[in-house]
């Protein structure tokens, strides 16, 4: 293994005035250790995954990665330093911006490539459907010829990892049922009953959530392998951080609760997040003072007013000070402590900082003491001081701190945006601000790109879906969902669903029909109509196309139907030929071809003035091809040999007509050859016979018919 | 319909399957089959609805299915059937027909018997074949009978690695599903709306009778035979018409009946109470229909939450067989003998049903939403 370096790619966002996100990227290069080895591969997936929304997912050898039906062509010869830009659809941006645009809201995320040839300097890159395909190229500038073979790997950058996770696709199909629920809420549905529905709704989707996180806790546990134990861990509590801020948005943006009961649910926010709570909660509650402390417990008894509870919190507040000033307490260092704590003295509570888990337990427990009935209003005002205060100046806050941080503030678009930079999905961002959005909570807020902030996540999070081989279906209700760019979406998402069977092509075929797609609709059942046709099924071939409403290409297949038979003697289909019914209409080639077989279906049954008159017919009123003249007219042979008369005098002469018409119009060949003599000498020996027995007949009509009106 | 249990399984279900019950045992349904389609890998999996232990004290998992085993199964599954009690086939999109067996012991699964390129399209200009998605597939001890997008239909013995008989270009479109009519005989559904059924002990390649629906040639994705009377056969079709067919008389259905808005992907009889019927649909939705005529009160005609429907139930045979004795209430053309009350069994709209099965009491089906839902209470 050679010193080779490493490609970096780096991701840089930006978008461009013309209203449609731009991804921009430039692709660098810094030398690294070896990379050429698929361990060191994983090792940089695994790094990447745990990044954030960006990784690599897949290896394969160049081409299996085909099974796109119109999978993105790799443009060749991008050199390595070229600054290579894309523009694109929205599924091609990567962060929703809310700030200026001059400045990034996150570091980007770097994606190692692993295993490139940097002496090649050859790199090039494209966008499948919702996914970067990178792939190392064998074009040589010195070498004309492609001699050179490339590297056998294209890599796929996706976008949206977790739509790749086994336990988290339960997360999106049980959560799409909700969303769809959610939808459909009646938008007359006002006051109390909507507020307490979207309550319902987003206890569900936390539900869900648990639910999952359960399911990963129990797998993380069971995993043998502790690299992947780490992993299903690490799952574990994004998705519980995912509950916890869902939870406060619930309690904030949703409920509203007023002061007073504000505190309760945030009491209960706390409990149900930390688990220790509990235990010590009834430790310090239930130790000194229950008679009082049990009046405190009455306080969301309906019947008190809030200044009622304010007024009596207040003499309690004073009683313990009382006790505390005279010294009641002083015997013991840890009731004086307990009782300091109930007073909401800060210093006393952070000297138990180690039975707080975290600034916002610290901060629920300084409310009950200090302030049981803030208002929503202040309280970004105590969780700022308690963050500060619980970190002491001595970490940095982080994501998650300040995902709350902003919640507290009641900044709605600042949490929705650290959760887009912060979180490895695009479902949690996507289902909080379409459920705020339903809240009403979001309606001033529009984005300069696009439509408004709830249908670009919407779009995001479906766009990663439809990257998936499997999930795809769930998508479609998402982009059904979002009113401007939904339908535009849909329709360049669904023709990329490759159509392994007609089954599945059954089933796109439906979604698409349903929504009037007649495009997309006609370009399914064409690929399915050529496939046919391709696999020697004319009867399929036909079938599909008539469904289409095709007629070009129904043309083209009854022209091979008629082809086949002109060569065996015999149809093939019938059970379908036979019954075409009104779709025969569709075409003229069509309409001919069930009407010849109709001719043939006549002729067996030996109706044969029937199928005298429909076989003229089929000349005279042009439907029949003028190539196919000849084998009629020779098919006319043995009507006219038959004992009885068969065409009447008057048919005789249309027959007749026909024959010179074709034999007149016939262009002249110059050179010919052997070959051609032949075939000229056999269509001649054909035109004879067939003026012979054409002459014949028209002598026996003419006698018959003249015999006939005599008597 | 009291209780009926969802579990998601990050699989999109094209099939579920009870095992069926030792003939004459007291037993119910317990273990049922599913497969999976579209998915990276697909599986074969064994599911079983026994208890375990006394979880139910504390409504916990009562009810609810748990995995025995599974096993790969290389490309989508089109349809599965239980051959017998241990062995189970497959019909998979690759064209391959697969026999599982089952080992009770260790529950494990493994491939036993398997006909690859059963099915497969031959090339005008090539002689390399193109495998064909195998559709159906339909068993009797010790036969299996399959049929494909390539309009072939295979007979297969489970002993025999060759088919035993194949009838090319059986259908000149695609074959959609199969089943027994009668022990030589077979019927076929297919995507122009014809019925055809087959006698294995006719040489030819032509089918015995062609039945078809009128002129509109919808196409028709499933089938099921009547278990007592075997001339009645239902059919459903894309347009998600249910129609119910008397295969002695006519070409045309007995009647058609309005039910789902979008493809009816599976029917089923129930097999020990005919008289009730169960469809599935693209549409998301699962619907049982209730045609015995005992039933003391019908308040309404169709009870679904919430959504009303036209439904309309007209009969298009002639009156000539009324007087017969015993009657199917399925063939029935008075229209007040003839109400059927049909009940809407998922609680919530979903991705498409794909697959039903109804045995006993018991009823599966799978979507894909990627939930199994499983009912042990049909009839309460």
């Amino acid at each position: 293994m050679r010193g080779c370096s490493r490609q970096r790619l780096i991701w840089q966002k930006g978008y461009c005035e013309d209203r449609l996100p731009l991804a921009q990227f430039s692709l660098t290069r810094c030398r690294g250790q070896d990379g050429g080895t698929r361990v060191e591969c994983r090792r940089v997936v695994a790094m990447a995954e745990r990044r954030g929304p960006c990784g690599i997912g897949g290896f394969g050898p160049a081409g299996s990665t085909g099974g796109a039906r119109a999978g993105s062509s790799l443009a060749t010869g991008a050199e390595l330093e070229a600054r290579a830009r894309s523009f694109g659809g929205p599924a091609n941006s990567r962060w929703l911006r809310l700030g200026a645009m001059e400045e990034l809201d996150g570091e980007p995320t770097v994606t190692l490539i692993p295993g490139v040839n940097s002496s090649k300097k050859q790199m090039c890159f494209d966008w499948g459907p919702g996914e970067m395909l990178v792939c190392e190229t064998s074009f040589n500038k010195k070498e004309k010829s492609e001699t050179v073979p490339g590297c056998p790997f294209i890599y796929i950058i996706r976008k949206d990892v977790d739509v790749y996770s086994q336990i988290l696709r339960k997360l999106f199909n049980e959560s799409h049922g909700i969303f769809v629920g959610l939808q459909r809420i009646e938008e007359e549905l006002t006051g109390k009953s909507r507020k307490a529905q979207l309550v319902r709704v987003s206890k569900n989707y936390r539900s869900v959530i648990r639910a999952c996180m359960e399911e990963m806790h129990q797998v993380a546990i069971a995993a043998k392998d502790p690299a992947c134990s780490c992993q299903f861990s690490s799952q574990v509590s994004i998705l519980s951080a995912m509950e916890l801020i869902w939870n406060l948005c619930e309690i904030l943006f949703i409920e509203v609760a007023p002061a007073g009961p504000l505190l309760l649910h945030l009491l209960d926010w706390v409990r149900l997040h930390v688990c220790e709570v509990d235990n010590l909660l009834a430790d310090v509650l239930g130790s000194e003072n229950p008679r009082k402390h049990e009046s405190f417990w009455k306080l969301p008894g309906t019947t008190q007013t809030l200044t009622e509870l304010e007024l009596k919190w207040q003499h309690w507040h004073e009683e313990c000070e009382r006790h505390l000033q005279d010294g009641t307490f002083a015997s013991s260092p840890h009731l004086e402590s307990l009782c300091k704590i109930m007073l909401g003295d800060e210093a006393a509570l952070l000297e138990q900082k180690e039975l707080l888990n975290n600034w916002y337990h610290f901060l629920v427990t300084r409310l009950l003491y200090s302030h049981p009935t803030v208002k929503p209003i202040d309280l970004h005002f105590y969780a700022q001081s308690s963050l500060d205060l619980f970190l002491g100046g001595e970490s940095s806050p982080e994501p998650l701190d300040n995902i709350l941080m902003a919640a507290f503030e009641f900044d709605i678009h600042q949490v929705i945006k650290e959760c887009s930079i912060a979180l490895s999905n695009w479902w949690f961002v996507a289902h909080l601000t379409d459920l705020l959005d339903h809240c009403k909570l979001l309606q001033s807020h529009n984005l300069y790109f696009g439509s408004n902030m709830r249908e670009f996540l919407l779009l995001e999070y479906a766009s990663g879906l439809f990257a998936h081989h499997s999930l795809w279906q769930l998508g479609v209700d998402y982009f059904d969902y979002c009113p401007e760019l939904g339908r535009v979406s849909l329709e360049l998402h669904i023709e990329r669903i490759p159509l392994s069977t007609e089954q599945k092509a059954l089933k796109v075929l439906r979604i698409c029909e349903q929504r009037q797609m007649t495009e997309q609709v006609r370009s399914i059942c064409k690929i399915l109509a050529m496939k046919a046709v391709r696999n020697n099924r004319l009867g399929s071939a036909l079938s599909w196309s008539i469904r289409a409403k095709d007629a070009a290409f129904a043309t083209l297949v009854s022209d091979r139907f008629l082809r086949d038979y002109c060569e065996r003697g015999c149809f093939s289909d019938l059970d379908l030929i036979d019954n075409l019914g009104p779709a025969m209409m569709l075409s003229d080639r069509l309409t001919f071809l069930g009407k010849y077989r109709e001719f043939h279906r006549l002729y067996g049954e030996k109706r044969f003035v029937d199928a005298a008159s429909l076989l003229l017919s089929l000349m005279t009123s042009q439907i029949a091809p003028r190539s196919f003249w000849m084998t009629l007219l020779t098919d006319a042979l043995p009507l006219l040999e038959q004992k009885q008369v068969i065409f009447s005098a008057e048919q005789t002469y249309e027959l007749m007509r026909c024959l010179e018409d074709l034999t007149s119009g016939r262009p002249v060949h110059g050179e010919p050859d052997a070959q051609r003599l032949q075939d000229d000498d056999i269509e001649t020996t054909k035109v004879e016979m067939l003026r012979l027995a054409l002459a014949r007949n028209l002598a026996r009509a003419i006698i018959k018919e003249g015999s006939l009106e005599g008597s | 319909m009291e209780e009926i249990y969802a579990k998601f399984v990050s699989q999109k279900i094209s099939k579920t399957r009870w095992r069926p019950v030792p003939a004459g045992s007291l037993q119910t349904a317990e273990t049922f089959a599913t497969g999976s389609w579209d998915n990276e890998e697909n599986r074969v999996s064994l599911w079983s609805i026994g208890d375990f232990g006394n979880l139910d004290s504390d409504g916990g998992f009562e009810g609810d299915h748990q995995l025995l085993c599974d096993i790969k199964h290389h490309g989508d599954v089109m349809d599965l059937q239980f051959f017998d009690q241990e062995r189970i086939v497959a019909a998979s999109s690759t064209g391959s027909v697969t026999l599982f067996l089952h080992h009770p012991n260790n529950q494990t699964l493994s491939v036993g018997q398997q006909w690859t390129a059963a099915h497969y399209h031959t090339s005008p200009g090539s002689p390399s074949c193109r495998s064909a998605p195998c559709t159906g597939v339909v068993c009797s001890n010790p036969e299996i009978v399959t049929v494909g997008e390539d309009g072939r239909i295979n007979l297969f013995r489970a002993d025999h690695k060759e088919a035993v008989r194949t009838i090319d270009n059986a259908d000149s479109s695609t074959l959609h599903a199969v089943t027994f009519l009668r022990t030589p005989e077979i019927l076929t559904v297919n995507s122009i709306g014809q019925l055809k059924i087959w006698d294995f002990r006719q040489q030819g390649n032509e089918p015995s009778q062609i039945l078809s629906l009128t002129g509109d040639r919808v196409p028709l994705h499933c089938v099921d035979r009547h278990p007592n009377q075997q001339h009645v056969v239902a059919t459903g079709g894309q347009d998600g018409m249910l129609s119910i067919w008397d295969v002695r008389q006519g070409t045309m259905p007995v009647s058609l009946l309005k039910a789902h808005e979008a493809e009816m992907w599976e029917v089923h009889f129930h097999p020990s109470n005919p008289d009730h019927l169960f469809t599935c649909s693209e549409d998301g939705s699962l619907w049982h229909w209730d045609a015995s005529t005992d039933a003391p009160e019908k308040s309404s005609l169709f009870h679904e939450g919430g959504r009303s429907s036209i439904f309309l139930f007209h009969s298009i045979s002639n009156q000539a067989n009324v007087h017969q004795s015993v009657i199917s209430s399925w063939l029935s053309t008075d229209p007040a003998k003839g109400r059927i009350e049909i009940t809407s069994l998922l609680p919530n709209r979903t991705l498409s049903v794909n697959s039903l099965d109804v045995l006993g009491p018991c009823l599966v089906c799978g979507t894909d939403a990627e939930a199994i839902y499983v009912t042990r209470q049909l009839f309460s």
